[in-house]
């Protein structure tokens, strides 16, 4: 069922912040494996597709796309690695020690803001235009909302979080309309301590 | 009430006659005298009153009577329970009954023996906590479970018993003939979470799933620990221990994975003193092998010997017991006020430090974490109940001198954690909620995306498989939907057991109610029913109507682009007016109808209430939304489409009739038809499916797997050459999946012929017909036999249609 002790490198080029070894990187290459349905060596979006639970997730579909940048059709480990290293909990000890030269964590705050816009902004256009939101707020809504309601929703968010005016939510504003919330501990889970 | 509440009631109607059985000899006796003498009154008496004749029924149908109606009216009242915890209101009960009958005959007639208990409390309670046990937490957090259940009560008793010990030495309690040996048991059994007492508080309170799971299993196990702690000497300790523990695990595993039909009794696995209780539940069996206590040495509880001794769970029994406990309380007579102030706080300072050591370490294991607020519940949460008390009152006089003086502790102690402790975490709770989190209102920003980032997480969470991927698990539930689901359920149970088959099935019923109508509707010229009428019942805005909505900012912006307004200030005041109202129904909306993460809607088991049926309308929703989107996706990406579709449903009928066990879940397919628009019949689809075998597999988009997989292993293997297609023929089964269907082979467009192009989307019928595009011999008759039981005659076959 695979090596049960993994000497070398998991991951020989690691994003940066992600151990490159250690338990936790073996759990998550168990469980490529255990995804990875035919032993291809790299998932593809069926594999993504079988989680049962994800079918029902309003988001799911979007999450699985995001495995998959720039029309990948295979995502090997490290790739698997990499967008699960965003959800890594902040570490706060090290943020003041940081080298600034080296480039940010995956997990930064910036960072795992970074990937739920990707999310949103299908277009990679760089900004949430309001029909992007409109989008993503019919993925979210339950089927008794109409149509009125959704765009007048939708109205009102981009309004909210638009500074200058130009329809769209920018990643700038993006991030300032969620300033007070609790970023690193919504989006973190404790895999590769 | 539902039909659950019913049976409870049955059972605590069966339950409910024990203690009047105990009650009989006694009465019996004493109604002996003035019933006799009442016989010999001179004359005839036309009215006699035959109590003696009539009380063995009447007293045991009364109490069921009693037992039923205050059953019924604690769940009636909601009002109540929500302050009160359930426990509280049983040992009221117990005590006002308990009165009742001291009152009536000067004697306590309500004794609970170990007969009594063990032959007829236990087994309803076995089977009830195994039928409702939540499996897949249980078994998920069993580690964390264990070490509470078996370390945390060693240490609850040993700190509780040293603690009273060191007080006793100090003096404080006065002259007791007591020994380290009689606290240490007494911390034992005090020790002894109840998990009635924590069920009941921990629904009102509505904690997390996983705390909750961690201390009704804590209190499940741990009565196990506390009876062998009570025999500490002897080599029997051990082999009474792993039964004790393996016992509950036997029986509540097993048991709830039978719904339907609970399998008849089998083992046995009490020592040998007694004749054995046998839960009717199908254990591995493995542990039912273990070797039986021996009778040890005898510790000192020798009336009773090390036994199992799983927890009552249901509420009847320990209604029983706790009313039992109050009625035994009205007979105590001195009460000792010098144990009881330093057992107390000695007992919940010791589980506090207990459990704050054993988080600590947990969390050093532990994927989810266990917060502060955790922890207080837990240890606050510490409720004794019926089993400490059972468990004191078996005690034996001879072996331990202030038997009187530790039942009367124990109830002391029962009734202040039940009702104080009870009534209190509730509002605790809330207060450390509520202190932890702000107290803005959140912008709608912020509730949009945190609601965004909760579904994210949970995805992740599913893709990194923390939650719910785990081995054995996984190979026990294929074990059981291979071979146990045959052997013991009925062929319609098993579909209707996999949920997602379910969530298909209606969604396929409502697809194509809906095609229907909108076929009606559009036949009827005017469309007139606007979208916002037609969902006006089922929007729930207290103020403002749905037209209110429509004049948002933006849309009167819109609207007025031509209009000139030179009022601003009126304009400037209507579109402040509408923006408040506007915020507060968008509010309200987004509230109301975001689709709620996973961790909110399946917070809690409740056992009284039947789960809410929102969490699967939206399961169905959101699961109708995706299957729609990647079938699109697909199509896309494929050559052609109605072939696919056509080949696909064909191939199912295939395998179909083989009726082989894959992992293919077949029933996803037709899924495809409503898609496209086919005047496809509902019954078609209906009665495809039953003739599958029900091996589907919780995977979901496995037939669009299927047929990608097969698409892209052409790129990756070589596609054998030719068209030859053994697809259809009956023989190949597995085989099949690592073929070719024609029409995706690489490099080869397909290209129907001339009348299939023609034919295939306008007929509903010919459609399963289509498709081989090339026979081999064989297979024309296993068509024909395929499309046996409802097929048409088909008149134009289109056999020869070859690319």
């Amino acid at each position: 069922r695979g090596p049960r002790h993994f000497n070398l490198e998991l991951l020989p080029d690691a994003p940066p912040g992600v151990p490159k070894e250690g338990t936790d990187l073996l759990r998550l290459y168990h469980r490529f494996r255990a995804l990875d349905r035919n032993k291809k060596g790299y998932l593809s979006r069926v594999d993504l597709q079988q989680i049962g639970a994800l079918a029902v997730n309003p988001l799911g579909e979007r999450i699985i796309d995001s495995f998959f940048p720039d029309g990948n059709l295979r995502v090997d480990f490290p790739g698997f690695v990499r967008v699960l290293a965003h959800f890594r909990p902040v570490d706060d000890d090290d943020s003041g020690m940081r080298d600034p030269k080296q480039p940010e964590p995956l997990n930064s705050r910036m960072n795992k803001l970074r990937f739920v816009f990707q999310l949103y902004d299908l277009d990679r256009d760089g900004k949430i235009s309001r029909h992007e939101m409109l989008q993503v707020l019919r993925l979210m809504v339950g089927v008794q909302v109409t149509e009125e309601q959704l765009e007048s929703i939708t109205d009102r968010t981009v309004q909210e979080a638009d500074e200058d005016g130009d329809g769209a939510v920018s990643f700038l504003e993006f991030t300032k309309s969620l300033e007070k919330m609790d970023i690193e501990q919504k989006m973190s889970i404790r895999i590769l301590k | 009430m539902s039909g659950r509440g019913a049976a409870g009631s049955g059972r605590g109607l069966l339950l409910a006659l024990l203690p009047a059985l105990c009650a009989l000899p006694r009465v019996r006796g004493v109604e002996e005298g003035p019933g006799s003498a009442h016989g010999h009154s001179q004359g005839f008496q036309v009215v006699t009153f035959e109590w003696l004749h009539v009380q063995d029924p009447y007293i045991i149908a009364l109490w069921i009577l009693v037992a039923s109606l205050a059953k019924i009216g604690f769940h009636l009242s909601h009002k109540v329970t929500s302050v009160v915890p359930e426990s509280a209101l049983l040992i009221v009960l117990g005590l006002v009954l308990g009165g009742i009958v001291w009152a009536a005959d000067h004697i306590a007639s309500f004794t609970l023996t170990p007969t009594v208990f063990f032959f007829y409390l236990l087994p309803p309670i076995v089977l009830d906590a195994g039928y409702f046990m939540p499996n897949r937490l249980f078994f998920g957090n069993l580690g964390t479970i264990l070490l509470y259940a078996v370390v945390g009560t060693v240490w609850n008793a040993a700190t509780t018993g040293l603690s009273l010990y060191g007080v006793f030495l100090s003096g404080l309690m006065g002259d007791l003939n007591v020994g380290l040996l009689d606290f240490l048991l007494f911390g034992s059994l005090i020790a002894a979470v109840d998990p009635v007492a924590v069920l009941a508080v921990f629904e009102e309170v509505h904690v997390n799933e996983v705390l909750f799971i961690i201390v009704f299993g804590e209190s499940l196990l741990n009565d196990a620990v506390t009876v062998v702690s009570g025999c500490p000497e002897g080599s029997g300790a051990w082999h009474g221990a792993s039964l004790c523990i393996s016992r509950p695990l036997a029986t509540t595993f097993p048991a709830s994975q039978r719904g339907t039909r609970p399998s008849p009794a089998s083992s046995v696995l009490l020592p040998s003193r007694q004749p054995p209780v046998s839960p009717a539940v199908r254990p591995p069996r493995r542990l039912s092998a273990l070797p039986p206590g021996s009778q040890s040495r005898t510790p000192l509880w020798a009336q009773t010997p090390c036994r199992p001794f799983p927890s009552p769970r249901r509420e009847q029994p320990s209604a029983l017991g706790l009313s039992s406990g109050g009625a035994a309380r009205v007979r105590q007579g001195p009460w000792s006020w010098d144990t009881r102030p330093p057992l107390l706080p000695g007992s919940q300072g010791g589980r506090t430090l207990g459990v704050v050591l054993q988080t600590w370490v947990l969390n050093r294991y532990r994927m989810v974490q266990l917060e502060i607020i955790d922890q207080v519940v837990m240890s606050y949460g510490g409720l004794r109940g019926a089993v400490a008390f059972a468990l004191v009152v078996l005690l034996d006089e001879k072996k331990v001198k202030e038997r009187d003086l530790f039942v009367s502790t124990t109830i002391i102690v029962v009734f202040f954690t039940v009702i104080f402790q009870g009534l209190t975490i509730k509002p605790l709770v809330q207060w450390l909620k509520v202190k932890r989190s702000e107290h803005r209102e959140p912008k709608l920003n912020e509730k949009l995306h945190g609601r965004a980032f909760d579904h994210i997480l949970s995805a992740i969470e599913d893709i990194s498989g923390q939650i719910g991927h785990n081995y054995l698990r996984d190979k026990w539930s294929n074990f059981d939907r291979k071979f146990l689901s045959k052997i013991l359920m009925r062929r319609s149970a098993q579909k209707s057991r996999d949920r997602i088959l379910n969530v298909f099935h209606e969604l396929n019923l409502k697809d194509a109610i809906s095609y229907v109508a909108e076929g009606e509707r559009r036949g009827s010229l005017a469309f007139i029913r606007s979208p916002s009428t037609d969902n006006m019942v089922n929007v729930d805005f207290s103020t403002p109507r749905p037209s209110t909505v429509e004049a948002s900012v933006s849309y009167l912006l819109r609207e007025n682009v031509s209009a000139v307004c030179l009022d601003m200030q009126s304009l400037e005041q209507r579109r402040r007016s509408i923006r408040d109202t506007e915020d507060m129904v968008t509010h309200h909306t987004l509230q109301q109808y975001l689709y709620k993460p996973r961790q909110e809607y399946k917070h809690l088991y409740s056992r009284h209430e039947l789960t809410p049926n929102e969490d699967e309308k939206q399961d169905k929703e959101i699961f109708h939304r995706t299957m729609r989107k990647r079938l699109e996706s697909f199509k896309s990406a494929k050559l052609g489409v109605n072939p696919n579709k056509k080949a696909a449903k064909l191939y199912k009928r295939e395998r179909a009739q083989k009726r082989r066990n894959s992992s293919i879940p077949n029933g996803i397919l037709p899924l495809e038809s409503p898609m496209n628009n086919l005047t496809i019949k509902e019954k078609d689809l209906e009665l495809s499916d039953p003739e599958e075998a029900p091996d589907y597999g919780a995977e979901v988009g496995g037939g669009i797997e299927f047929l990608a997989s097969i698409t892209q292993d052409t790129t990756a293997t070589d596609s054998p050459s030719g068209i030859d297609n053994p697809v259809f023929s009956p023989d190949e089964d597995l085989s099949i999946l690592s073929r070719v269907p024609p029409w995706l082979s690489p490099g080869e467009t397909v290209v129907p012929s001339q009348r299939a192009r023609v034919q295939i989307p306008c007929s509903p019928g010919n459609f399963r017909r289509l498709a081989p595009f090339r026979l081999s011999s064989k297979s024309v008759d296993s068509f024909l036999q395929a499309d046996g039981p409802e097929e048409q005659p088909h008149a134009t076959l289109p056999e020869s249609t070859h690319m």
